[in-house]
Formats: structure tokens, C-alpha cells, sequence
């Protein structure tokens, strides 16, 4: 485990035990490189481009990939490399607020549910309602309620996600709060912050962090679909799943417009997957190496 | 040596859909500092119970707890925090009463910060490596997490949380049942050792009477959420006068052989602990059992001296 001092265990403050472990699992750290990578040149590889992102060039459209536009170009002769790069700070940032602000939110309705037993039946009730609304028609009437823009889509994604996070914190706490060393702690004088903060949320904590990596790529699949109908991001903001809308129409003959974002939404989701389930391992401290 | 801890007629009644379970029924019986009382009875006879309303684990249904001489029946928010520094319990299962996500010297040290104890952090990292020393953790298991320990170092975990607050009282909830019987002797020896050093009084609950003999100075047997008998330790496995407490006697495995042994079997089911009706609870597996039994409830009387009994026929029965 922990490096050994003369027999004794170093003081290792626990974010540093869950990063050794995670350092240790290969796939993880793959997907989180990748993810770094993403970020990086999302943030700063549009700077680094020649072309710009919106500018139509008629003379160079449906190109297939090649030396000056290595991902080629879309039928308004935009550089899809570029539009990628720019593409990813929308969808990534869209991924991250959205997923977070649900899995906060969720979890917070959850946690309270199963700690406060009187408000679990109006909490899980509405979770209910809001869970058996199937989720595209769910986003489809809230952006249609509140109009089309990114900004709303993020509001209706975030409210989508939310409810698995409360079924999930919900069940953990259920089951946490049931163990001995809940009455243990009340022994000893902890207040219902104490006990929430310090002994509920870091034992319930390891399945919300998969859901969450799972949610990010359903967000992310979701904002694009979204898109898609027009109902998100809007022309001609490069979102990775709006490009492979528009993509859509040359598929047959020029099947890179559509297939390249696709493919950066697929490493992403696939990166966050691995990273998910690393974390997962590394922060259960029960785990076996 | 004055009483530590005084419970007059504590009840505990849960609310089930057929009706009030009566856990802890009319109990009664007092600690004098240092002691330690033994509650023994077989699992469901509420001794359990009995030590988490104590420690208002739980609250009670009705009764008087009295704690150095003050009611401590219903604390306020702010008396029941500061009762908490004087009552602790040890747990029964070391697998599950300690968090798995904290250290060793943080489930140790919880105490102290939740009630501020400690205002320097070195003085709070010699603190707990004091605690750790004083039920036997070695200083190299500070950082370890409770996963990498055995049962026994587990429990003596348990025991250094409770201690942490400097209590003089503590609930033992089974604290051995869950361990190999080698550890069990190391950690019954570690809370006899922590008792004389600290003048600690126990409620030692269990089901493990050799246990109970071993570390108790009063037995108080338990059936079904009553006192069937109540005595000194040595007199009770000297001579038992309920019949319920020989019948559990005679169930102690003895290490002889071709010795004569007399094991009294009872026969019947326990009856149910909701809505109990007016009658001695023992009676339905009572070989003594007559109509009275059946009729009237048996007050718990002082049969011989120090020597409590709940039984109408206990004279009777043993010739007193």
C-alpha cells in the first residue's frame, strides 16, 4: 500500500491515497490523459489554427482529409480540425456544468430523502414524475418552454440527470445509515452535519462517481442530439453533435464530415469511462490491489 | 463508593402494525461506581436495548435514569451533548461500528474534535497516539484503515474511540461476541485492566455467560424485556433461584470429562414480546409454571439478601 518508514505508515492525507491508487490503474490514467489531452487542445488548439472556424470557403468544400485540412472540410469548406478543437470547449463545458449541477443537486434531494424520512415521499415522488417522463421529450418541453438556446438546454439536461443521482445517493444512504457505526457516531456527539459530512457522503460517494461519468456521456450524446433538432447550441457554433447533424445529409459520399465528430465524442465518452471506473476502484480503500 | 447510575421502572416500547413490542419492560437496578453489572439473557430479550436507552441511543418510552444523582431522563440538546462525554459505549460487531473510510487515528480522534477538545494539532496527534498506546495499537497502525486490521485490533479501535472522551461510564454492547475466542481473553483482560486504572464503570451486555463471570461484580438475567434475577456474580453461579437462570446455567459447556452434568432443556417457544399478557413471561416454558403464573405478573423481590428474583413459586422451588 502506503510507503513504508521503518515499519510505520507515512501521514498520507486521503485525496493522496486515492491518487496513488489511481495512479496505479493503467486504464484510468489512459483515460485521464486523454481527458487532459482533450482539454488542452480544446482550450488552446483553435488558438494554433490557421483557419477559422466559421469562415466558408467555397473553393475548398467536401475536401477529404488531407495536408492543409488534416480532418478535411465540411460543404461550406470550414476546416473540421478547427471546428472540432472550438466544438470541444462547447461540448465539454456543456458535459461539465451540466453533469455536475445534477449531481449535486440529485444527490443533495437523496441524501436528504433518506436522512430526513419525512421528506423522502415528496422528494422520491417528485423524482418519480421526473423519471418517468422519458427524458428527450422531457429536454424537447422544457426547451421548448423556456426557448432555444444553450443555456436552456443545459437547464433541461441538468433536470434530466438529476433524478438518477437521487435514487442512487438515496439507496446508499439507506443502507449507510442503517450500519453500526452511524449509532457509533452519534455516541461519540456528532451533529447531523458531522454524520452527513464526515460518514454518509464518503461511503456513498463510489457509485455516484460512476454515474456521473456515465451521465457526462449521456449528456453528452443528449446536448448533441439536441442540437440535432435544433433545440441546443444553434448554427454555427461548432458542437461536436451538431456537426454530425449537418454531416448527416453528405454521409454516403463524404462520410468524414460525420464521422470525425462522432469519433471525438466517442474517445471522450470512452476516456470518461475509463477514468469513471478507475476512480471507482481507487476510492474504496476496501480494494484489493 | 456511591451509585454511579440509578434506573428506576425504564420502559421501551416500539410501535409495530400488531402493537407495542415491549423491549425493555418496568427495569430496575442500580450501578455503583466502578462496578461492573452484567446483563445476560438470551438475543431479543431487549438487554441490548436496554444499553442504547440508556445512553439515549434511543429514546425511552417512560422511567427515570439517574446519573450521579442528577435525572437524566429527557436531556436537553445541549445536556445530552455534554452526558455523551461521560457515557460511551464499545459496539458489538468491530466490522461494522467503525467507518471504513477513516484511519485508524482519525476514528480515534473524532471524539476529541467534535467536542474541541484538543487546540493545537500536535497536542491532538499526542492525544490519540496516547489513546492508541493505552489499548494496546501499535503507533504504525496510525494511518491504516480499519480493512487492514484483524477483529481484535478493530475492537480495541472501538474501545480507544471510547475512551477518547475520558468517560466513567461505558456500555459494553457484546464487545467480545464477535471475536475469536484467544481475542476475546486479550480484550476482556484490556477493558478489566482500563476499569481498575480508570475506575470505569461497565453495563456489560452479552449472551457469553463465561464472559459474564469474568468481568462482572452483578448479574442481571433478562427474559423478555423483565428482570427474572438480579444478585452478585459469585452467588448467582453459586446458587440460581430462578428457573430460567438455571436452565441457562446448566447450558455453559463445562471442559470435564465424564463429568455429571445436569442440562435443563425448556420446552416451548418464546412467547412474543408485543402486547405481553398479564402473566410471568417465562411461564409458557416454565416446568414450575402453575395458574398463578399464568394470571399474575411476579414482582421482582429480595429473596435472599442482595438476591433478587422475579418467580411467585421461587420459595417453593428451592426449599427457602
Amino acid at each position: 500500500m502506503a510507503e513504508k518508514t521503518g515499519g510505520k505508515r507515512k501521514k498520507t492525507s486521503q485525496a493522496a491515497e486515492i491518487w496513488k491508487r489511481l495512479k496505479k490503474n493503467r486504464m484510468a490514467m489512459a483515460g485521464l490523459y486523454t481527458m487532459i489531452i482533450i482539454l488542452l487542445l480544446s482550450l488552446f488548439g483553435p488558438l494554433l489554427s490557421p483557419y477559422d472556424y466559421a469562415a466558408q470557403n467555397f473553393t475548398d468544400r467536401l475536401l477529404f482529409p488531407c495536408a492543409s485540412h488534416i480532418f478535411g472540410t465540411d460543404n461550406f469548406g470550414r476546416d473540421i480540425l478547427t471546428r472540432i478543437l472550438v466544438g470541444g470547449r462547447y461540448t465539454l463545458f456543456i458535459t461539465f456544468v451540466c453533469i455536475t449541477a445534477a449531481a449535486i443537486i440529485g444527490s443533495a434531494l437523496g441524501l436528504l430523502a433518506a436522512f430526513y424520512p419525512k421528506m423522502d415521499n415528496g422528494i422520491m415522488r417528485l423524482v418519480d414524475i421526473l423519471m418517468g417522463i422519458p427524458t428527450m421529450l422531457m429536454c424537447v418541453s422544457i426547451v421548448a418552454a423556456l426557448g432555444s438556446s444553450m443555456k436552456n438546454m443545459m437547464i433541461a439536461l441538468a433536470v434530466t440527470q438529476s433524478p438518477e443521482f437521487a435514487r442512487i445517493m438515496r439507496a446508499q444512504v439507506l443502507t449507510i445509515k442503517d450500519r453500526e457505526f452511524m449509532e457509533a457516531a452519534r455516541s461519540i456527539g456528532c451533529g447531523n452535519t458531522r454524520i452527513i459530512f464526515c460518514h454518509i457522503i464518503p461511503n456513498a460517494l463510489a457509485p455516484i462517481i460512476v454515474q456521473y461519468t456515465l451521465g457526462a456521456v449521456s449528456v453528452i450524446l443528449m446536448s448533441a442530439s439536441l442540437s440535432f433538432v435544433g433545440m441546443g447550441v444553434q448554427p454555427p457554433t461548432p458542437e461536436w453533435g451538431l456537426m454530425i447533424s449537418a454531416g448527416r445529409d453528405y454521409l454516403r459520399d463524404y462520410w468524414h464530415i460525420a464521422i470525425i465528430p462522432g469519433l471525438a465524442i466517442v474517445v471522450t465518452a470512452f476516456a470518461l469511462n475509463m477514468l469513471g471506473d478507475g476512480l471507482r476502484d481507487a476510492l474504496d480503500p476496501r480494494l484489493k490491489q | 463508593m456511591g451509585k454511579l447510575l440509578e434506573v428506576k421502572h425504564l420502559k421501551k416500547y416500539f410501535p409495530t402494525k400488531s402493537g407495542m413490542l415491549h423491549a425493555v419492560d418496568d427495569v430496575s437496578f442500580s450501578i455503583d461506581e466502578g462496578k461492573t453489572l452484567g446483563v445476560v439473557g438470551e438475543s431479543g430479550c431487549g438487554k441490548s436495548t436496554l444499553g442504547r436507552v440508556i445512553l439515549h441511543l434511543l429514546p425511552l418510552t417512560e422511567g427515570t435514569i439517574l446519573y450521579k444523582g442528577r435525572d437524566i431522563s429527557n436531556p436537553s440538546r445541549t445536556e445530552l451533548h455534554e452526558l455523551r462525554r461521560n457515557m460511551q459505549m464499545v459496539f458489538q460487531d468491530p466490522y461494522s461500528s467503525i467507518n471504513p473510510r477513516q484511519s485508524v487515528a482519525e476514528i480515534i480522534g473524532e471524539p476529541l474534535k467534535v467536542y474541541h477538545l484538543c487546540k493545537t494539532r500536535q497536542e491532538y496527534g499526542q492525544r490519540v497516539r496516547e489513546l492508541m498506546d493505552i489499548v494496546g495499537l501499535p503507533e504504525r497502525y496510525e494511518h491504516s484503515y480499519p480493512h487492514e486490521l484483524d477483529g481484535g485490533r478493530r475492537q480495541r479501535i472501538g474501545i480507544g474511540r471510547a475512551l477518547a472522551l475520558n468517560p466513567g461510564f461505558i456500555v459494553c454492547d457484546e464487545p467480545v461476541s464477535a471475536l475469536d475466542v484467544s481475542i476475546q481473553a486479550q480484550i476482556l483482560n484490556l477493558m478489566m485492566d482500563l476499569q481498575e486504572e480508570r475506575k470505569l464503570t461497565y453495563i456489560f451486555v452479552t449472551h457469553d455467560l463465561s464472559v459474564v463471570k469474568h468481568i462482572s461484580d452483578d448479574i442481571m438475567v433478562m427474559y423478555l424485556g423483565v428482570v427474572a434475577e438480579k444478585s452478585g456474580a459469585k452467588a448467582l453461579f453459586e446458587k440460581q433461584l430462578h428457573p430460567y437462570t438455571k436452565a441457562l446455567l446448566s447450558a455453559i459447556p463445562r471442559a470435564k470429562l465424564g463429568g455429571e452434568r445436569n442440562r435443563i432443556l425448556l420446552k416451548g417457544e418464546l412467547t412474543s414480546p408485543i402486547e405481553p399478557p398479564k402473566a410471568c413471561r417465562f411461564a409458557v416454558r416454565c416446568p414450575y409454571a402453575t395458574d398463578q403464573c399464568r394470571r399474575e405478573e411476579p414482582a421482582l423481590e429480595e429473596v435472599l439478601p442482595e438476591h433478587f428474583v422475579a418467580c411467585h413459586r421461587v420459595r417453593e422451588i428451592n426449599q427457602l
